[in-house]
């Protein structure tokens, strides 16, 4: 048997039972291989359940620092009889397979060209004297969290410091982990050593990066971003999002003196109120956001063209996963593009921006407020259940403390005082963006009364065709101004003059990066671009107009981005060739790669025929 | 409705009240409901009420859903910000208001289709949550907007101005707001001015959920016979539980009545409500004897009005939730941002 050897180069799939606390362990593996400097990509593979379903988490050890998903698995660390054969079907030939040994295989299906590695977890928990049942079950995934230290040669120093600082003080919890650890560690290196070929060694490619999920990183966001208001309703995936948000503000906004809080967070009894309240609060002048996936923003619809029309600023974070309907809750998926692009009745378009990764979210999210005021519009962030919800390595995160808030056309109750005029909906300035006033400001100037239905640029009811089309045309032009605010798309050039483009958007990105420098590798040279905003500015039409053809690469059945692009930038369709992904898990470099080689590869034999 | 012109004139001699302000200061534009809509006969008494309260009009915020009751808020407190948001949603709309400046008066106008059929979610949150605001229901059993349906709030064996029957059990607004912790219930009727306009004083100085339900009839779709929202219909079963006067704090407060006729209830903000009390077992401060008395009372035919529960010491929504006493939105970076330093730390837990 060719037995797989890779230094600093594989993937380990842990198969695990939702609930038996094998998050925390895999999770301190990953960081264990981090501590040794290897970045690593890691995936949540959970089901739409609290205990008792499978749940897989996927480590990419990568030197090179690929973060994507990468695809097969080389070592499988199988604690799920369930789906021990689907497990054991999925590793790659020459591979490894760790199971719990305690009890002697009988009949599970097993491969010749797999090597069965075999170490009784559960059997070296119980010989832990001095602990409960309960105990000894978390226990037996730190086990083999030690087996798998020294089958790869991890640092298990390194895992000790993780464990004094998860567990910050609790004595006893560290010895009893640590002693976990020692028995898996110490009974892989006298029965196995030298059986397994994968191994990490030291390097220095993590640096400063850090480690964190997108949905916390965007709740940080929304902290620096001065949001106040949070209303919210549970729905995975986002709701950590909500979460987060209320824990940096009780790190971040409560007052020393009075212990009063500087942010108000309802959870809401549907999508329908908690949309309600961000725009009855962002009428109102404060910053306010709701965090939500796609059965939410269905839901909110109605809120959506009333924001749209009435022009009231809010800050939505869509945490896509697969749809349609309940779909798959626990997915990814990047597929709520047209219903948030175009979101209720009437005519509707609405400004969207794709974060790429959690520092991105962080900082778009701080972003999407003051978008959201200068536009007096919704901003939906676009993010999804790979980038909210996985840990993601990357950059740390920054802040520039001479930045300052952008609140947008508000006029003060000193202007009005003074005399400057004001009418809600007129277009003052030339950028289609008109002025404010808030509620309270002053005893006899500013009042308007904000509506749903027809109005004409002084606030007023009006069913005249004029007034109607007059302020139509007007947010029109206003998305117009948006255009020029909004992130812009960021390119990369290829080696050599490329004929073809490659487009993509949100989570793809590290995939996309991965498949980029394995295509350019191989002599395929293609420019890319990554969109980070809609509307579209003109550089996303110019790239397309200056490349034969386009690879769009999305995270959904139907091509939302394209039809949004040929829709909105009157291109043909022709010019596209769609790659998607939409399985529910996150795209792969394999994918991308497979898909756009294949491709490139017919049409030079269709060139030589 | 009428289409003579609002003039823009006052009468020099119009009373002031403290603040100098007139009522005309409180009007707003011309009413386009139909003439006789006891929709607006509130609007007229929101207006005396916001007067004699000596309010600021533009520290009153007036929201509302979608409907003929809904439409009202562009017809008095012209200078108050208005928002007329969509059906059934304006207690989320208001929430979130109150949750950005907790410095302003908020008053939510609805309906009962708004409130009862397509809002009695949302209707239901804001109470249970403690919402401080007023909360009118202009009710009028009916659909007036697209012609005479049935609402939720239509009393089972009503008829319908078509001549159909209503099968389905009224939902009651009021008994729902006791249940929910409303911290202020009453119901009046619009076609009684006195009694009303001292219960929207009274809710709009109470420092939590008020909810007024207010009888209102529909004289297109609901004013008939074998109507229970008509005006003739609510007359003869109007049951009023009290008569109240509210006392500003400033004012010294003479207790000069026999014991057992009037009882005197002292408001957090320092004002009082002076009771005349017309069912002298009936008292407004015991939430679960207003329920049964509520109960007893309708099941006999009558309808219920007054003061019916009211508590002295309400919390709201801002005390469950801790916030600072400055208004969310008049915060900037300085107090929002923690800066690059802490995010420095930030990024080191995350290494």
């Amino acid at each position: 048997m060719n037995k797989i050897t890779s230094t600093n180069d594989f993937v380990v799939k842990f198969a695990n039972v939702n609930g038996s606390g094998s998050a925390s362990a895999n999770e301190l593996f990953a960081r264990a291989v981090m501590r040794m400097g290897v970045p690593v990509a890691t995936r949540n593979i959970f089901p739409s359940n609290i205990q008792g379903l499978p749940t897989w988490y996927e480590v990419r050890v990568s030197g090179e620092g690929w973060l994507g998903r990468r695809g097969g698995v080389d070592i499988a660390v199988l604690m799920n009889p369930q789906t021990w054969n689907k497990d054991v079907a999925e590793i790659e030939s020459g591979g490894y397979m760790l199971y719990d040994a305690t009890k002697p295989l009988t009949g599970q299906k097993l491969r010749s060209d797999v090597t069965v590695l075999g170490v009784p977890f559960t059997a070296l928990a119980n010989s832990m004297e001095g602990t409960i049942p309960r105990e000894r079950q978390l226990l037996k995934n730190i086990v083999y969290v030690g087996a798998l230290a020294s089958l790869f040669g991890l640092d298990l120093k390194a895992i000790d410091e993780l464990l004094v600082k998860q567990f910050k003080g609790k004595t006893k919890l560290i010895n009893m982990n640590g002693t976990a650890l020692r028995l898996g560690h110490d009974y892989a290196e006298k029965n196995l050593k030298g059986a397994c070929g994968l191994k990490v060694t030291h390097s220095d490619k993590v640096g400063d990066k850090i480690f964190l999920q997108g949905n916390d990183a965007a709740g940080l966001g929304a902290v620096y971003g001065g949001a106040t208001v949070c209303a919210w309703y549970p729905i995975t995936p986002s709701t950590s999002l909500a979460e987060a948000f209320t824990a940096h503000c009780k790190k971040f906004r409560v007052d020393k003196v009075t212990g009063q809080n500087r942010f108000a967070i309802v959870q809401a009894e549907d999508e329908i109120a908690a949309i309600g309240m961000v725009l009855g609060a962002g009428w109102n002048g404060a910053r306010s956001f709701t965090a939500t996936s796609g059965p939410g923003i269905s839901l909110m619809q109605e809120f959506f063209g009333f924001a749209y029309y009435a022009e009231i600023p809010a800050v939505v974070f869509d945490i896509q996963r697969g749809g349609p309907s309940t779909g798959m809750p626990t997915r990814t998926q990047q597929s709520d593009l047209l219903l948030a692009a175009y979101a209720s009745h009437g005519d509707t378009k609405h400004v969207m921006i794709f974060p790429e990764d959690p520092r991105e979210s962080f900082e778009f999210a701080a972003l999407a407020f003051d978008l959201a005021e200068r536009m007096q519009t919704p901003i939906f962030s676009m993010m999804d259940l790979d980038i909210g919800m996985n840990d993601w390595l990357c950059e740390p995160l920054q802040w520039d403390d001479g930045r300052s808030y952008d609140r947008g056309k508000v006029i003060s109750a000193e202007e009005l005082e003074a005399g400057k005029s004001f009418a809600r909906y007129l277009d003052v300035d030339g950028d289609a963006v008109p002025y404010r006033t808030l509620p309270g400001t002053h005893a006899t100037k500013g009042a308007y009364f904000t509506r749903g239905s027809s109005h004409n640029a002084y606030a007023a009811y009006s069913e005249e065709g004029k007034d109607y089309t007059e302020v139509m045309q007007r947010l029109l032009r206003k998305f117009e101004t948006a255009k020029t605010l909004v992130p812009a798309p960021v390119v990369r050039r290829a080696k050599e003059k490329a004929k073809y483009g490659v487009i993509y958007y949100g989570s793809t990105s590290v995939a996309m990066d991965e498949a980029f420098a394995s295509l350019s590798n191989e002599g395929l040279h293609l420019d890319t671009m990554r969109i980070r905003a809609f509307p579209f500015s003109d550089a996303v039409v110019d790239f397309i107009n200056s490349h034969e053809q386009v690879f769009l690469i999305e995270q959904n059945r139907d091509a939302q981005m394209m039809k949004l692009i040929v829709n909105e930038c009157a291109i043909d369709p022709a010019r596209f060739i769609s790659i998607l992904h939409y399985d529910g898990t996150p795209i792969t470099a394999r994918f991308i790669h497979g898909a756009i080689a294949e491709r490139l590869s017919v049409t030079r034999k269709e060139a030589a025929e | 409705m009428t289409y003579i012109a609002k003039p823009k004139l006052h009468h020099p001699g119009l009373p002031k009240n403290a603040l100098g302000f007139t009522h005309r200061d409180y009007e707003g534009r011309i009413s386009t409901l139909c003439a006789g809509c006891g929709h607006d006969s509130i609007s007229a008494a929101l207006i005396q009420a916001c007067f004699e309260l000596d309010l600021e009009p533009h520290r009153v915020a007036k929201l509302s859903g979608i409907g003929c009751s809904s439409k009202t808020p562009d017809y008095f407190l012209g200078q108050s910000h208005g928002f007329n948001s969509v059906h059934g949603r304006m207690p989320s709309v208001l929430t979130g208001a109150n949750l950005a400046n907790r410095d302003l008066i908020y008053l939510g106008v609805s309906g009962d289709g708004d409130s009862a059929s397509i809002g009695l979610g949302q209707f239901a949150h804001c109470v249970r949550r403690g919402v401080n605001m007023l909360y009118i229901c202009e009710n009028n059993g009916v659909y007036g907007l697209t012609k005479g349906q049935f609402s939720a709030t239509a009393d089972k064996g009503s008829k319908s101005k078509a001549g159909g029957t209503n099968a389905d059990s009224a939902i009651d607004l009021v008994s729902l707001a006791l249940v929910l912790g409303a911290t202020f219930v009453a119901r009046s009727f619009s076609g009684d001015k006195h009694q009303l306009v001292p219960l929207i004083k009274a809710g709009l100085a109470h420092q939590g959920a008020a909810v007024l339900d207010v009888i209102s009839p529909c004289v297109q779709f609901n004013n008939h016979a074998g109507s229970t929202k008509s005006f003739d219909y609510v007359r003869e079963h109007n049951e009023a539980m009290n008569r109240i006067d509210v006392i500003p704090a400033r004012e010294e407060i003479k207790v000069d009545f026999e014991p057992g006729t009037t009882e005197v209830v002292r408001q957090h903000d320092g004002s009082y409500l002076k009771l005349a009390k017309l069912h002298r077992d009936y008292d407004p401060t015991d939430r679960a004897a207003a329920m049964a008395h509520l109960q007893a009372r309708q099941a006999a035919g009558e309808v219920v009005t007054g003061l019916l529960y009211v508590d002295p010491e309400p919390e709201d929504l801002h005390t469950h939730l801790g916030t600072v006493t400055t208004p969310l939105n008049r915060m900037g970076e300085k107090e929002l941002c923690p800066g690059a330093a802490a995010l420095a730390e930030v990024n080191a837990g995350y290494r």
